[in-house]
């Protein structure tokens, strides 16, 4: 229904976007027409939302053109954007909840006569506004008192009432049951069919081949391609964001042991659970071993993390350390329990932005030390100058904050502040995101090292080739459970993928 | 190690709004600086400064370290009115000096819990977690005094307030000691570490394995036995317990002081030296305008004229700007 239509309604050229040692985005062309519902897909990181951003004028891009509608754009903000006719649904509603529906729907706009609002009016046309969505609401009601899926649609209807060509849904299912999702869809489908053009990011692929016309795939900032949805088969379009094209072989290092069942076990959960989170999980971490644990967004990889490592409790199941069982109340247990857990979020869970690289490194070694037993300024440096040699962090010196040093130079800093209480376990979630290729390198290195040295690594990672290098076993996650295990010459991208991807007929899975 | 001269010390910004104070002050009043020695002890507008300065400091002892957690403690003045009311009453009714300063510093330290109770493990907002006690505390106080002015009349307990040690006044000594002793303790020790962690990520020092909810909640007690010290301080000074006045605005005072002293208010990096110079800068000037006759009523707003220079002075931003302004000036 869309091949026929005149020229794009948005068209990106070589778009990206800096910012102080990360690039978020990097010559990315994206093209929507109208009429049509286009995904964007990409994993954590892939610079879905930096783009929307972009598109949104939250962010200025750093370099390329954006035309709307054939016209050269550059939104300075978000009202300028929703000026334009580009308007976007967040997941989290961002409209006032102590307010009426009614008040939602026109804020900033009400139809009155001096300073004076005319509220017959304004419900009036919030009605007809809902009602071009096919709802009946009670345009009286608290927003707040309306369910999530009714709040977007609130949303949805401001921004077509505010004329918009363009609409971005940035994840609206996520917190949909599925009837709701199938009320979406409709609403969706109509809105398409009027001509709008419908920008939809998710991470349910199911989602993906029920509703949108195309794809575009995004990885690591730049773009893989623009799909037909028709055209691209459910593997395929797994292989395009994990980034594993299907003729490249990933090479599985040839040093990598056999998986040794006698190996003392570090860690072991038995059915391990947590509402809303994971769905009971066994799992067996054992000295020497790289464990990969595999699977898309939104599997479940890092509530797993949590679970092992404190930060979230457990509802059921069972921890065992080293063959003792555990309660694992706090990371500060955890820690003192021999584990370690680098986590994928460095910005907000990792760095103590405005401390210096040696306090950012000693920080964990002095918490599991507490607070009198100090470790002396004179090993603080020995330390640092270890690591810093060792794990080749570039920072002019140890004093320096480590806001100021490169994403890949403070995940070196961060593993060495690990690495520091010589934990027993190590848990990696996506310890390569966001960083260079050198960086990279050296850091998949340095997780053979510790295998080698004893270190029991339950290494996370969205990028299957990462898992395939390094793992001496592969567990597979996919809809917060276990489906499948791998090990020794089995681990191999192929069959990594199609557990991950589960069903692999087009279109297939349930609904 | 090497000492990076890129950045001047914030500390340097309120230390020269004091010495461009005491210069000020020379100009208006050549006895400005004069210290007498009567009795073997030291007298002077200097020791008076530091006499009455001696209660601030203290305040801003325990508010740097909440401030540093990325909190503020705003009932520090009402603690102040509680304790010394408290340990008056005790006075008058002819307890012992040690359960009366007891039970007054016990009841800050209870306060400050309750404080650090609702921050840490209720998480509720520390501005409004605090706000509670600082209308809880005053009420409080006054109920102990029955709403009245406790005059106390023992020697003793006066020491604290007006005593001289070795000829220097004993309050200023006090707070100076306070100062070393948290100075070496947060440092000598993983405390400071541990606090500023907390201040700069939260999430990511609990993710390092810290108790992080601890750390918030134990600055909220030191910060309210500093309040109940300095309550107890107040008290000895005027010989009374006014359960009205006492600490009233106080704890403005004494976030001024840690602001202007370089410690942010979003947390992590604080600065003792900071604080204990801003809490100085603060007391020479209301002297200074005390002697200069300056109402009472009127009195705060200089001072925020100062502590807005200081504020400026310390931001990079509008250095730069102010800087622009100059160079086209010049050139024009």
């Amino acid at each position: 229904m869309n091949e026929a239509s005149p020229g794009p309604l948005l068209q990106l050229r070589g778009v990206g976007k800096r910012f102080p040692g990360v690039i978020a985005l990097a010559g990315v062309d994206f093209t929507v027409r109208a009429a049509e519902i286009h995904a964007l897909l990409g994993e954590n990181g892939a610079g879905k939302s930096t783009l929307i951003k972009v598109l949104t004028g939250v962010y200025e891009a750093s370099e390329g053109e954006i035309s709307f509608e054939g016209r050269a754009v550059r939104p300075g903000s978000p009202k300028e954007a929703e000026e334009l006719g580009i308007s976007t649904v967040y997941q989290e509603v961002n409209l006032l909840p102590a307010l009426s529906v009614a008040e939602n729907l026109l804020l900033g706009r009400q139809p009155g006569l001096g300073g004076f609002i005319n509220w017959g009016a304004t419900k009036r046309h919030a009605r007809e506004a809902l009602l071009r969505l096919g709802l009946d609401l009670d345009v009286e009601a608290e927003l707040g008192t309306l369910s999530v899926a009714l709040q977007q649609m609130v949303a949805i209807a401001r921004a077509l009432d505010l004329n918009a060509r363009l609409l971005i849904l940035d994840e609206p299912t996520a917190s949909l049951d599925e009837h709701e999702v199938a009320e979406l869809f409709k609403v969706m489908r109509r809105l398409r069919d009027q001509g709008m053009g419908i920008v939809f990011v998710t991470h349910f692929l199911d989602q993906v081949y029920a509703v949108t016309d195309r794809i575009t795939v995004l990885r690591n900032g730049t773009l893989v391609g623009e799909y037909l949805t028709a055209d691209l088969p459910r593997l395929a379009l797994v292989s395009k964001m994990i980034g594993r094209e299907v003729n490249d072989i990933a090479g599985r290092s040839g040093e990598l042991p056999a998986p040794d069942d006698a190996a003392p076990v570090i860690i072991e959960s038995r059915g391990l659970t947590r509402r809303d989170a994971l769905h009971p999980l066994d799992l067996t971490l054992r000295r020497g071993e790289v464990t990969g644990l595999a699977g898309l967004l939104g599997s479940g990889r890092t509530e797993t993390a949590r679970l092992l490592f404190g930060i979230d409790q457990a509802d059921g199941g069972e921890l065992k350390v080293r063959g003792e069982a555990v309660r694992m109340a706090s990371a500060r247990e955890a820690v003192r329990l021999g584990l370690a857990f680098c986590s994928e979020d460095r910005k907000s869970e990792g760095i103590l932005p405005n401390l210096s690289v040696r306090e950012n490194l000693i920080l964990a070694l002095q918490g599991k030390q507490g607070i009198w037993k100090t470790v002396t300024r004179v090993e603080q440096e020995a330390l640092c100058a270890h690591y810093i040699a060792a794990l080749r962090i570039k920072t002019p010196d140890a004093e320096t904050p480590i806001k100021n040093l490169s994403g890949g130079n403070q995940q070196k800093v961060l593993l060495a502040r690990w690495l520091a209480t010589k934990p027993a376990l190590i848990i990696l979630d996506e310890p390569t995101r966001g960083i260079d290729i050198g960086a990279r390198a050296e850091i998949e290195a340095l997780i053979g090292r510790l295998r080698a040295d004893g270190l029991a690594v339950l290494l996370i990672s969205s990028e299957i080739e990462e898992i395939v290098r390094n793992s001496t076993r592969v567990v597979v996650l996919r809809e917060r459970r276990r489906t499948a295990d791998f090990q020794g010459h089995a681990i191999e991208p192929e069959a990594l993928m199609r557990a991950m991807a589960g069903a692999s007929p087009v279109n297939g899975g349930h609904s | 190690m090497s000492v990076r001269k890129k950045s001047i010390s914030p500390v340097l910004w309120p230390l020269f709004g004091l010495i461009a104070l005491v210069v000020l002050n020379l100009v208006l009043n050549h006895g400005f600086l004069k210290i007498t020695i009567l009795d073997g002890r030291l007298y002077g507008l200097p020791i008076d400064i530091l006499n009455q300065g001696a209660r601030g400091l203290v305040l801003a002892l325990g508010m740097t370290l909440v401030i540093a957690t990325g909190g503020v403690d705003l009932s520090v003045g009402s603690i102040m009115a509680a304790a010394g009311a408290l340990a008056a009453v005790l006075i008058v009714k002819g307890c012992g000096l040690t359960l009366a300063l007891g039970a007054g510093i016990g009841l800050a330290i209870a306060a400050g819990g309750a404080n650090g109770l609702l921050v840490a493990r209720l998480g509720i907002q520390p501005i409004v977690a605090t706000l509670i006690l600082m209308v809880v505390g005053r009420g409080a106080a006054q109920l102990i005094t029955n709403g009245e002015v406790v005059l106390i009349n023992n020697p003793t307990f006066e020491f604290l307030g007006n005593g001289h040690f070795l000829g220097l006044p004993f309050a200023p000594l006090l707070a100076g000691g306070l100062f070393i002793a948290a100075h070496l303790f947060l440092r000598r020790t993983a405390a400071g570490l541990f606090i500023e962690a907390t201040g700069d990520n939260e999430q990511a020092a609990r993710f390092a394995g810290l108790a992080a909810a601890h750390v918030k909640g134990l600055v909220y007690v030191f910060c309210g036995l500093c309040a109940g010290l300095a309550g107890l301080m107040a008290a000895a000074n005027i010989r009374a317990a006014d359960s009205y006045r006492m600490g009233e605005n106080m704890e403005l005072d004494a976030i001024f002081a840690v602001v202007v002293g370089g410690t942010a208010l979003t947390g992590g990096r604080f600065l003792l030296l900071g604080a204990f110079v801003g809490a100085l800068l603060l007391q020479t000037l209301t002297t200074t305008m005390y002697n200069l006759g300056v109402p009472p009523a009127v009195a705060p707003v200089p001072k925020a004229v100062l502590i807005l220079v200081v504020c400026l002075l310390q931001s990079s931003h509008a250095r730069r700007w102010f800087g622009g302004l100059f160079k086209k000036g010049g050139v024009a």
